[in-house]
């Protein structure tokens, strides 16, 4: 890698090229990675001096949500061990032989102290994924405006950079969800952001006012808990723990000791109340609340006030140029291949995929915001837009008909995608009434074919010939189960297969019940 | 990240919450609350936001567009900018009987089907605006019949 090795002529100068990825955090690298193992060539442009992406800078107490697990019940490095690792980025492409000295980067780098990297760790695995498997970045470029060239024979999007002029017709946006977030609420103004919170010290024996109460706002008080004198949070909606909505909805574990010095009175307390305004008085501030269950109006005195609010999507004049967004972050509305759903060509990689909503089943949303999650989707991304626009035909391998349902028995068990992005994602095995070189066979049923992994809305919704899917799903009260979708003349049907207290989902009960489901479909077994 | 913080949306959401029947009857800070209880979605034109007979569906309210019910493959009803729909599943526990499906773009609040009890519960006002439209589609219903 160019400007990780040392001091070399820069790449990607300003020109012509077919595709363009803005960004150099995970979802940057890792759509790069896998555009070019699918031979798409391509440039990638960042305005940072290195790889990370917000992982150069955040979380703020320096240590991930998000675990790696050196000791995990899967061979280090093998497929199924993705399922325990989070944090590094995918070498391998699907089942294919992985190259073994890109597998799990993260577990070599962790001191192991925690499961959870600590961020220069995480920063440090991206830049060395990027080292061994090339990804070639422009860094110190910045993205400053987009445009529209309708040219003789198609539309090409002009990219202009502090470099100079970027002509593509395809564009891939993995520039993150990270940019500070502030409502319009009287006196928000004088509050500094999470991304501005001081050193911890400087808050000792501080009256400290958190306006929020996500993950980013029990980061805070969590951190600070040691330091401040008394901690309010406060935000109109209850806050619940990943524990309570059995998903990563809500305040994760590591961040729950404030919620229990909320119960035992012990320094923090946790509102449920509309910021109404912030006044600036001598002392410091007035926080006037208002209580969501009856209205009833509550001034704080604080010496200190952060806002975790939240944070936005920086697509800079994309809207203008007719991206439709939507809520607070300005996430792009998208169709399920993270193509912009207004302005087709321009995709989007890494954490902005969460505005690809899926089937929402149980209201559990994808783990598209998170690397574990979006890394799956940008190898998705790189194979969907192979095909479109690359005349990309990725390998479709056969699979026998009495290997159906042990295939999708043992994806269940074990595909890190389907645990990683349950009720999103999913492996789709189609039968092909084509054989190669486009002659109809003459046997009937046609052949099983793995379509590899792709979108469970996608498959649920896009029509086609007969197939099935497979999907991991998980519901409110923390049942896990295989989710078999079938689709016949059209129409697709869910097949919900029992839990295992064990999640062993590849044994002969479950296989029988995948027959049973496909009810003799190619001839499956 | 994946975060919403308070006062998100508040000049924007809330107001718009505030125009919607269903929601009319709230005050300040409930609409300030309500505006943090549902997520927002958006879907292009096609898509099957609730599916016939998939589990676990939301309930959603119509904030930008309108949406097709189709049973069995066949257009039943027409749903517009303030409706809602997937309550019925949910109350019933049971899988939706229609797709509902997006007929242009469409932007919508959705809450999860487990939490709407408590959130019905916890504004009745909400509840007997719900109430009332369902009475109103089965009488609609009952007439379409006679």
């Amino acid at each position: 890698m160019a400007e990780v090795g040392g001091p070399v002529e820069r790449p990607f100068p300003p020109g012509d090229y077919p595709l363009v990825v803005v960004g150099s955090g995970p979802g940057a690298i890792q759509v790069s990675y896998s555009l070019t193992r699918l031979g798409v060539p391509h440039a990638v442009l960042s305005r940072d001096p290195a790889p990370g992406g917000m992982f150069r800078r955040f979380p703020f107490f320096q240590r991930l949500l998000s675990w790696t697990k050196p000791y995990a019940p899967a061979t280090r490095g093998g497929r199924a061990f993705e399922r325990y690792d989070w944090n590094s980025l995918l070498a391998r492409e699907g089942d294919d032989t992985p190259i073994a000295a890109d597998e799990a980067v993260m577990v070599d780098l962790m001191d192991g102290t925690s499961e959870f990297p600590s961020r220069p760790e995480m920063e440090a695995g991206i830049t060395e994924f990027a080292r061994r498997t090339g990804v070639v970045v422009r860094f110190g470029c910045t993205w400053q405006s987009t445009a529209r060239e309708e040219g003789p024979d198609d539309v090409r999007f002009l990219l202009r950079t502090s470099d100079g002029t970027y002509r593509a017709r395809v564009l891939i946006f993995a520039v993150g969800v990270a940019e500070a977030w502030q409502p319009d609420t009287p006196g928000m103004e004088h509050v500094a952001h999470y991304v501005d919170t001081r050193p911890a010290a400087e808050y000792a024996g501080k009256r400290l006012f958190i306006i929020g109460k996500q993950n980013s706002g029990f980061e805070l008080a969590n951190g600070l808990l040691s330091y401040a004198e008394r901690i309010v949070l406060a935000s109109p909606r209850p806050a619940r723990t990943s524990v309570e909505t059995n998903s990563l909805v809500g305040i994760r574990a590591r961040y729950v000791q404030p919620v229990e010095d909320h119960i035992m009175a012990s320094g923090v307390h946790i509102l449920n109340a509309a910021i109404e305004r912030v006044e600036p008085v001598e002392s410091g501030f007035v926080v006037h609340t208002r209580a969501s269950a009856d209205g009833a109006p509550l001034p704080v005195e604080a010496d200190a006030v952060i806002a975790a609010t939240g944070f936005t999507a920086p697509l800079l004049d994309l809207p203008a140029l007719g991206v439709a967004t939507f809520g607070q972050s300005r996430l792009p509305a998208m169709t399920d291949f993270w193509e912009s759903a207004t302005v087709p060509g321009i995709y989007f990689a890494g954490t902005i995929m969460q505005g690809a909503k899926g089937p929402l089943k149980y209201g559990i949303p994808s783990n598209s915001g998170a690397v574990h999650g979006a890394r799956y989707n940008a190898r998705i991304l790189a194979r969907h837009i192979a095909e479109q626009h690359f005349d990309g035909a990725p390998a479709r391998p056969a699979v026998p008909p009495d290997r159906v349902a042990a295939y999708l028995a043992r994806e269940a068990s074990e595909a890190p995608e389907l645990w990683n992005q349950k009720g999103y994602l999913a492996r789709v095995l189609t039968l092909d009434d084509a054989a190669p070189g486009g002659r109809r066979r003459r046997t009937a049923g046609g052949a099983w074919r793995d379509d590899g992994i792709l979108p469970l809305a996608h498959f649920a919704d896009a029509g086609g010939p007969d197939a099935a899917a497979i999907a991991v799903e998980g519901d409110q009260a923390g049942v896990i189960r295989p989710a078999l979708y079938i689709r016949r003349r059209g129409v697709v049907t869910e097949h919900l297969l029992d839990p295992h207290p064990l999640h062993a989902f590849a044994s002969a009960e479950y296989r029988a019940a995948i027959v049973a489901a496909l009810a003799g479909l190619g001839g499956a077994s | 990240m994946r975060e919403r913080g308070p006062g998100t949306q508040s000049g924007e959401l809330r107001d718009e919450l505030a125009r919607l029947a269903l929601f009319a009857d709230l005050e300040g800070a409930q609409l300030e609350a309500v505006a943090h209880i549902f997520e927002e979605a958006w879907y292009p034109a096609g898509t099957r936001v609730v599916r016939q007979g998939f589990a676990g569906s939301g309930f959603y309210v119509i904030l930008d567009g309108e949406v097709n019910v189709v049973v069995d493959g066949q257009p039943r009803a027409r749903l517009v900018r303030g409706d809602f729909f997937g309550e019925a599943a949910i109350l019933l526990g049971e899988s939706p009987i229609a797709d509902i499906v997006a007929d242009g773009p469409l932007r919508v609040l959705h809450l999860a089907g487990q939490d709407l009890r408590s959130f019905l519960l916890a504004y009745p006002r909400v509840t007997y605006r719900v109430l009332v439209d369902q009475t109103r589609r089965l009488r609609n219903a009952n007439q379409w019949r006679r």
